[in-house]
Order: C-alpha cells, then structure tokens, then sequence
C-alpha cells in the first residue's frame, strides 16, 4: 500500500468517528427522550465512571472474554487442522454438523447447574459459542489446501509433523485470525447475555444496574466501555494478523 | 538408474491416468518425457518421487523400490511448489531443514547433520548469488516475478545436492529469452554436476535440446509411444544445426502417431 493512501486512512478513520458521533447527537436532541442522552452527556458519565469503579468492571468483563477466546482458540484450532485428512474428518465433520446450528446459548441453565454462577460458567458459555466459529472456518482452510503444497512438502522429505508446521497451520492462519475477529462481536454479546443477571461485576452487570435506576448517562457509559473492549481486541487481533500473516499483505 | 516398470494409476475417481509406462533412465543420463496435457506426466513424476503410489507396476531407484521421498531426488513441481508464507529464503532452505541426514553438500562441501543454521546459511546464499536472486532473501515469492519464482524453485532444489532431479515443466511459463538462458543452465548443470535428470516438458524443442534420451507419451491414459535416443545432446549449439531440427520432427511425428 502507498504511504500516501495510508495516511489518507487514518483521516478516514477519523472522519467516519465524529460523522457517527454526529448522528448520535443530532438523533439524541432531535428524540429529546432520557433514553438516548446526548454524546457530551454520556463522556461525562464515562470519565465520573472512572473515577468510580467503571475499569474494575472492564478489567472483569476483558478477563472472562479473553479466557472465553482464548479457550476457544486452544480447542478448535488444533481439531480443525487435524480435519484436512479424510480420517480424522469423518468424526469433526458429523461433531459440526450436528452440534453447530445448534443455539448453544440455550445452555446456559446446564452449564450453571454444572459449573455454578461463578465466572467458570460465564467464561464456558463463551468458549463454546467461540469455539464452533472458529472450528468451522479453521477446518474449512485445513480442508480446501491445494494438495500440491503438500505435495511439494513431502517431495522435500517431510514428516507428518512437518506437514503441520510448515503448511497447513500457516496456510489456514490468515482464515483463523479473520474468524477471530468476527467472533469478538459474537463473544462480547455473549458476555453481555451472562452478566445481565446472577453477578454484582462486570460490563453487562453496570448496564443492567444502571438501567433499572434509569440512569442513561451511565447506561450509556457502560455500553461506550463494553464497545471499547470490543474494539481493542480488534485493533490488537489486526495487529497481531499483520504480523504473522506478512506475506498475505505484502 | 532410475526404472518404471509397468507403471499404471487409476485415481480414486476412476480417472485412468497411466497404463503400464516402462522405460529407465542410466546413471548420470538426462531424459525428456512428452506427450499431450492431462497424459499424466504430472503423476508419472509424482510416483517417480515415491509421493503417490502406483496402482500396480513399481518405481525402482538404485534397484530398490520407491516407497516414499528419497534424499537423494529432488523434485521441481509444474507451479513451482513455493510456499507463499514464506520467504525466499525459508522456501530455499526448507529442504536443508527438513533433511536431517548427513548430505554431500553443492560444490563438495559436507553439512553435517544438526549443523543447522550456519552451513545453511552458506549454501542458500551462495546459491541464490548464482541464481541472480541475491538481495531477495527476505521478500515473499508472491513480490517476485515469474521467472524469478522459477528459480526460487530450483534453488530450492538444488539446494538438496540431489543425484537425481526430476522437473515438471519447468520453464513452461517463462519467455523465450529467460527460457532460453535456464535451458543452458539446466545443460550446464547436468554436464558439470553428473545429474540424473528427468525433464518433463509440452515443448519439443525443449525435449530434444535437453533430453538425450526422449520418452513419448500416447493421450490419456499414458503409455510410451516410443523412446528415442538423441546422443548429440550436450552442447549449447545444438539448437541451430541441421541434427537437431531432424530430430524435433522425429519427435513430432511419434506425438502425432501417439495422440489420439
Ligand atoms: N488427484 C487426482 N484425482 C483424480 N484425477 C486426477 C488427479 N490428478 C490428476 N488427475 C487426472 O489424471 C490425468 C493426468 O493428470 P496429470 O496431472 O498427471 O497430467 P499431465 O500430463 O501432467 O497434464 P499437464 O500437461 O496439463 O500438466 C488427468 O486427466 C487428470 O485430470
Ligand atoms: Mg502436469
């Protein structure tokens, strides 16, 4: 990419941020309800927050989506590559098909009754709605490997092992890390969903707190932060995928 | 040596792709095998390497039969077969890595086993400065050219001092001029190294200017149509003399004789 367009991006960037903060302005004065307070209303709500206990409850929420990901990413990586052969997908294949359609949220009450209210539970729920997105992409990559690389690999004396290391996990990264990034939409959803109820910590908790004292300054306040959240792990998973996956942007 | 003896492949599919191939190739000899696209060539090779198995039929190399990648052949694929997460350098050296076992290393040099990183170093470097590729270590094949590319490949090759070097059409996408220059290379090579090479190609004068043995394969399913020798094989010239364009029609003939 030429400098000058990445420059040119960075403007971009910025000018989508205030063209949205905007909209949300002129949408909170045009609506005139306590519902939706205005952009200024709400980073001053935002900053007492800090003030207050606001980054606890982010650091909590972080905690369990980062563990919820990261669990998930242990798992399902390894299952989906292994799935490029034939032998090892006769068993994945029926596991996604059969358990992936499925709304796994529903679980909750299970998983409560077998892990208890604590985190263990929250951080579950999320691991195993992350876990089937990125088994599904992973062993999609795993699967659609062109056999002459393989091929090529084994020509040059390669092992089993070296099969993996050498062309299937890099090969199948660029696709784990872009289902990574679509799933911290889906993990932070979750999140919110777990910590609506049963807890006195995190996000979700001070979003429903604050809407049953209809205090929408702080409503807000959580929910910008529970957005902050989301986006860090994007811009750190996009730095990450820049990074080890060069030749894709080379 | 290198011996196919009745070779056939009927794919899982059913695709019947080679049909009791047979010939053999001396010690030290280079060889052209040609014939029309889709005639199986590409697994003719494949099985050569010991990277497919034959339906029936067996590869012998050295009298023993190729059950799996060997140390002492290495194998060009018709696309190169780089590694596009790699860099230049990775892909040439990848072969190194991966073998472990003592290697008589390019130019006499010995690489010991677990010596690693150093003596790789060398050989890659020194390699890359021949092939003109020196300077691109650290790009990625996708940055390069093709003619680039497809030296990048047999760098990667020969980086594994191989006794025998087996190549899918491997100047087929270059141009005239870069072709050209990598025929006289790959003559140059097996003249001074002692090679085995066996040369798969579409182009005919490519066959006869570096095969002196040629191995005509009929359509799909491929068997040999006909072997020809073609001793003249070993000097630069041989592309403009009266010899050499005889035997190009020679081998048109038995390609036309064999396609059906
Ligand atoms: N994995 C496979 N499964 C089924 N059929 C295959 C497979 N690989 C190749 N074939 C078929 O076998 C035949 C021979 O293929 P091959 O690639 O060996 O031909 P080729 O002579 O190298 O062709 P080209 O000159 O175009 O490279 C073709 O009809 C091809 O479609
Ligand atoms: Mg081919």
């Amino acid at each position: 990419m030429p400098s000058g367009e990445k420059e040119h991006r960075g403007w971009s960037y910025l000018i989508i941020g205030l063209l949205l903060v905007a909209i949300w302005h002129l949408f909170a004065v045009l609506l005139n309800s306590i519902a939706l307070p205005t952009p200024i209303a709400v980073f001053y709500a935002f900053i007492s927050g800090i003030k207050n206990d606001l980054l606890t409850h982010l650091f909590i929420s972080a905690i369990r989506v980062g563990y919820g990901i990261a669990l998930a990413l242990s798992l399902a990586v390894p299952l989906g590559l292994v799935s490029y052969k034939n032998r090892t997908d006769k068993f994945v294949a029926p596991l996604i098909y059969l358990l992936y359609p499925f709304p796994h949220i529903v679980l909750l009450p299970l998983i409560i009754l077998l892990f208890g209210i604590g985190d263990l539970s929250k951080i579950i729920l999320i691991t195993i709605i992350v876990f089937f997105q990125i088994l599904v992409t992973t062993r999609d990559a795993a699967r659609n490997l062109s056999t002459n690389y393989i091929y090529s690999l084994l020509s040059l004396g390669a092992s089993e092992k070296d099969i993996y290391r050498h062309v299937i996990f890099p090969a199948s990264l660029p696709k784990i890390l872009t289902a990574m990034r679509i799933s911290i939409g889906t993990a932070i959803a979750v999140l919110f969903f777990v910590e609506s109820f049963a807890t006195t910590k995190g996000l979700g908790y001070l979003i429903m707190d604050a809407w049953s004292r209809m205090d929408y300054p702080d409503l807000y306040a959580a929910i910008v932060a529970m957005a902050l959240l989301g986006f860090c792990l994007y811009v750190v998973l996009e730095k990450v995928e820049h990074k080890v996956c060069a030749w894709v942007y080379a | 040596m290198i011996e196919s003896k009745g070779i056939s492949k009927v794919y899982p599919d059913g695709t019947e792709a080679l049909r009791e191939v047979s010939f053999d190739i001396s010690e030290g000899e280079s060889c052209s095998v040609i014939g029309p696209s889709g005639c199986g060539k590409t697994t003719l090779l494949f099985i050569l390497s010991g990277i497919l198995k034959p339906t029936s039929g067996k590869a012998l190399i050295e009298g023993k039969e190729v059950v799996s990648p060997s140390k002492e052949v290495a194998l060009i694929l018709q696309d190169y077969g780089l590694f596009p997460w790699k860099t230049v350098y990775e892909n040439v050296s990848l072969g190194l890595e991966l073998r472990s076992k003592p290697l008589q290393g390019l130019r006499g040099r010995r690489v010991e086993p677990h010596t690693g990183k150093k003596e790789r170093r060398e050989i890659v470097s020194s390699l890359l400065q021949d092939l003109g590729l020196k300077g691109f270590e650290n790009h990625y094949p996708k940055q390069l050219s093709g003619g680039m590319q497809q030296r990048i490949g047999f760098a990667r090759a020969l980086a594994l001092n191989p006794r025998i070097l087996l190549m899918d059409e491997p100047l087929s996408s270059l141009d005239a001029l870069t072709r050209e220059t990598l025929q006289n290379f790959l003559l140059n090579l097996w003249k001074n190294n002692g090679v085995t090479m066996v040369l798969v190609t579409h182009n005919i004068e490519e066959a006869v200017f570096l095969g002196r043995k040629i191995v005509v394969l009929s359509s799909r399913p491929g068997s040999v149509v006909k072997t020809i020798e073609n001793h003249k094989v070993g000097d630069v010239n041989y592309r403009n003399t009266e010899d050499f364009f005889e035997k190009c029609r020679a081998v048109r003939r038995s390609i036309e004789g064999g396609a059906t």
